[in-house]
């Protein structure tokens, strides 16, 4: 691969709670990833039009107010809108085990809860990409 | 503490001491070659009188209700009375809400704590196309007075303390609580309770801010004024270190920060032309209490005595009420993990016990399911039975301050103190907290300090136990609290209802007040007051003030 992969690091909805996504987004960074955070209140359109405008191979959400369900499937709907669902889409936070299958399927391919190391993050960024 | 010959002895048996361990370490190495607490401060093996040698007893420490009130505020601590036991809670609708606080009332709780939904927190009616998703999440969603009403049926205020957890908009709920009390004919000089009203660890870590730095100050300082004369008992601020050090601060960090922020509040006050005597004993503070039993213990330690300094020897106050620092605690949420989760329950047990023996006048304790989900009923009464258990059956509340006069938590609240004063050493450098906020230099010290922590979790150099060591396989956690959907649209018919209902002529009389009396200097209380007895919703009063104050944009650096 040319060029590093790009990821944006987003917070979608309301809560102010971004230790999580400050933190995956310094680890992205440090494997070698560039890396774009978006700060905080971000609505799915916003996401999605800097995801397209920075030209990201990932969009990597966190969410802990419990707004996921809302706002996680949204950013997918709008990315296929503009033709760009070969983005990777991954999401983190406080995510109930049961809401996960439900969101896998309308194409967030992971849902990393807390605890995840942030090497498994970089991981699965890494092999999904590279195919 | 010691006589200097004595401390010679000290320090000459430590010498031979020190022999018989490199023998033992020679033949059986330690477990680490250094240890250190979960802050990053380094743990020496021992700690001795030479530790504490020049320490002065009634200078440093006092007596309980005694400058600098390091061993308590009050003369008597839990032996007079126990903390208040104040379980934060908000769900969904006003309605539930209330339940939840009669059956929490009743459960033996002795204060109410109002979570507010994010929608609310960030000046937001619950139709409001950023509220979507929102509404009731986080806690209980208030878009005007009327929901006011129902989160307050049918309890006495004028018999209970409330704590609100709200920030931005605090003026505005502090204006509809004052309300509802009035329609129950309670008078605002009987009231009593907490708004957090701390902006300035929103910009730092909590992330629910609306207006920029100067106009939220001035907010701040308006409520200062407007309660000193009119809701004398209301705590008019709970300064918050605990956002803090659950973004990733160290200890020292969260004390540091934490009494920065209240330095702030403090100068704004006065600049404002209040004395500070006048409204410095109704600041109250919020920490965080993390699992490294000992070091909370002397960060609580610490936080009191470098306040009492603060404000005797840098605002020069007089009343000994101006000098104490009065606490609320609320138990690592950020420690709590999502594998094995009951063993939360533990930790949350040694935070108790942290907060106990640091002193707390209140305390709310997690419930084991927060890293999974809201918390059920069934963790929220475990919760509150562990700070029972501590209060009548671990036997630490029958005498004031017991650790004092250990070399090790002296030593460390000495260190503490140390460390948080040279930050705000830095802090004043810079120009203080708003300004060294609006560089983002408190954001950047946390941020390093959370990825630090981070990393060492990561390589294993710090054990979680159910995370990175003495992991189990786990079926997927049952009994969760689900949120109703419906709820957002509920609140949406609720308020078209609500704004055919009312007199618009005069919502819009009083807004208009409200708007002027924003772009002078006059103290906007009496008009917010106004505007939600007529019903204006939070989103009106919050968009007026919008309007003529801009909003606040963050600075992101990683």
């Amino acid at each position: 691969m040319d060029r590093p992969i790009r990821v944006l690091v987003a917070k979608p909805g309301l809560d102010g709670h971004d230790r999580g996504a400050k933190v995956i987004a310094r680890a992205l960074r440090d494997g070698g990833m560039e890396v774009i955070y978006t700060g905080l209140r971000q609505t799915p359109e916003q996401i999605v039009a800097a995801a397209i405008q920075e030209d990201v191979d990932v969009v990597a959400m966190s969410i802990l107010s419990g707004a996921h369900n809302h706002l996680f499937p949204k950013v997918v709907d709008l990315l296929e809108k503009e033709n760009a669902e070969d983005i990777l889409v991954i999401g983190g936070g406080v995510i109930p085990e049961d809401d996960i299958p439900e969101l896998k399927k309308v194409g967030i391919k992971a849902i990393f809860t807390p605890g995840t190391p942030t090497t498994d993050v970089i991981e699965f960024i890494k092999s999904q990409i590279k195919n | 503490m010691y006589d200097k010959e004595k401390l010679k002895e000290i320090s000459q048996s430590k010498k031979e001491w020190q022999k018989t361990v490199d023998k033992a370490i020679s033949r059986f190495p330690e477990r680490r070659e250094d240890f250190s607490s979960v802050s990053g401060l380094d743990n020496n093996r021992i700690y001795t009188a030479e530790d504490v040698g020049d320490m002065d007893y009634n200078e440093d420490l006092g007596y309980p209700g005694q400058y600098p009130y390091t061993r308590g505020v009050q003369p008597t601590m839990y032996r007079g009375r126990l903390w208040t036991m104040r379980m934060y809670a908000g769900f969904a609708t006003a309605k539930e809400s209330n339940e939840r606080y009669k059956y929490l009332l009743e459960q033996g709780q002795t204060g109410l704590s109002v979570a507010f939904d994010l929608p609310t927190q960030i000046g937001y009616d619950s139709d409001h196309p950023l509220a979507e998703g929102e509404v009731g999440k986080v806690g209980v969603a208030i878009d005007s007075l009327k929901d006011m009403e129902t989160l307050f049926d049918g309890i006495p205020l004028d018999k209970v303390s409330t704590s609100m957890t709200i920030n931005a908009p605090a003026s505005v709920l502090l204006a509809m609580y004052i309300a509802v009390a009035e329609k129950q004919g309670v008078s605002s000089d009987k009231l009593r309770g907490t708004i957090q009203n701390d902006i300035l660890k929103e910009y730092i870590a909590r992330g629910t801010y609306i207006f920029p730095t100067e106009p939220s100050m001035r907010l701040i300082t308006n409520i200062f004024e407007y309660c000193s004369k009119n809701v004398p008992k209301w705590n008019t601020i709970s300064i918050s270190g605990y956002h803090i050090r659950e973004a990733g601060s160290t200890a020292p960090q969260e004390v540091a920060f934490t009494l920065a922020d209240g330095i702030a509040y403090v100068d704004a006050a006065i600049k404002a032309g209040l004395d500070v005597d006048d409204f410095a004993p109704r600041l109250s503070f919020f920490f965080n209490a993390h699992n490294d039993l000992l070091e909370e213990v002397a960060k609580f330690r610490a936080a009191r005595r470098l306040w009492a300094r603060i404000m005797r020897d840098r605002f020069n106050a007089k009343k000994k009420k101006s000098m104490m620092l009065k606490f609320h605690t609320q138990t690592a949420g950020s420690t709590l993990t999502a594998q094995q989760p009951d063993n939360n329950i533990v930790r949350v047990a040694i935070q108790t016990l942290a907060a106990v023996l640091g002193g707390t006048q209140s305390l709310h304790t997690n419930s084991r399911d927060e890293a999974l989900a809201l918390p059920s009923e069934e963790s929220v009464r475990i919760a509150l039975r562990t700070q029972q258990i501590v209060a009548h059956e671990s036997g630490v509340t029958n005498t004031i301050d017991p650790l004092a006069g250990s070399y090790y938590i002296e030593s460390k609240t000495s260190e503490i103190e140390e460390k948080a004063m040279e930050y705000i050493k830095k802090i004043d450098e810079l120009g203080g907290a708003p300004k060294a906020i609006d560089m983002g230099y408190i954001q950047q010290e946390i941020m390093d300090a959370a990825y630090r922590y981070q990393k060492e979790v990561e390589s294993d150099e710090r054990i979680v136990v159910g995370v990175n060591r003495f992991k189990v396989e786990e079926g997927s956690p049952k009994g969760l609290l689900k949120v109703d959907p419906t709820v957002g649209e509920n609140k949406k018919k609720g308020l078209k209802e609500l704004r055919d209902e009312r007199d618009n002529n005069t919502v819009k009389e009083r807004l208009d007040a409200l708007k002027n009396a924003c772009e002078t200097d006059k103290n906007v209380m009496p008009f917010i007051i106004d505007a939600v007895k007529a019903y204006a919703t939070l989103g009106e009063v919050c968009g007026v003030m919008r309007d003529v104050f801009g909003e606040y944009e963050q600075s992101v650096r990683l």
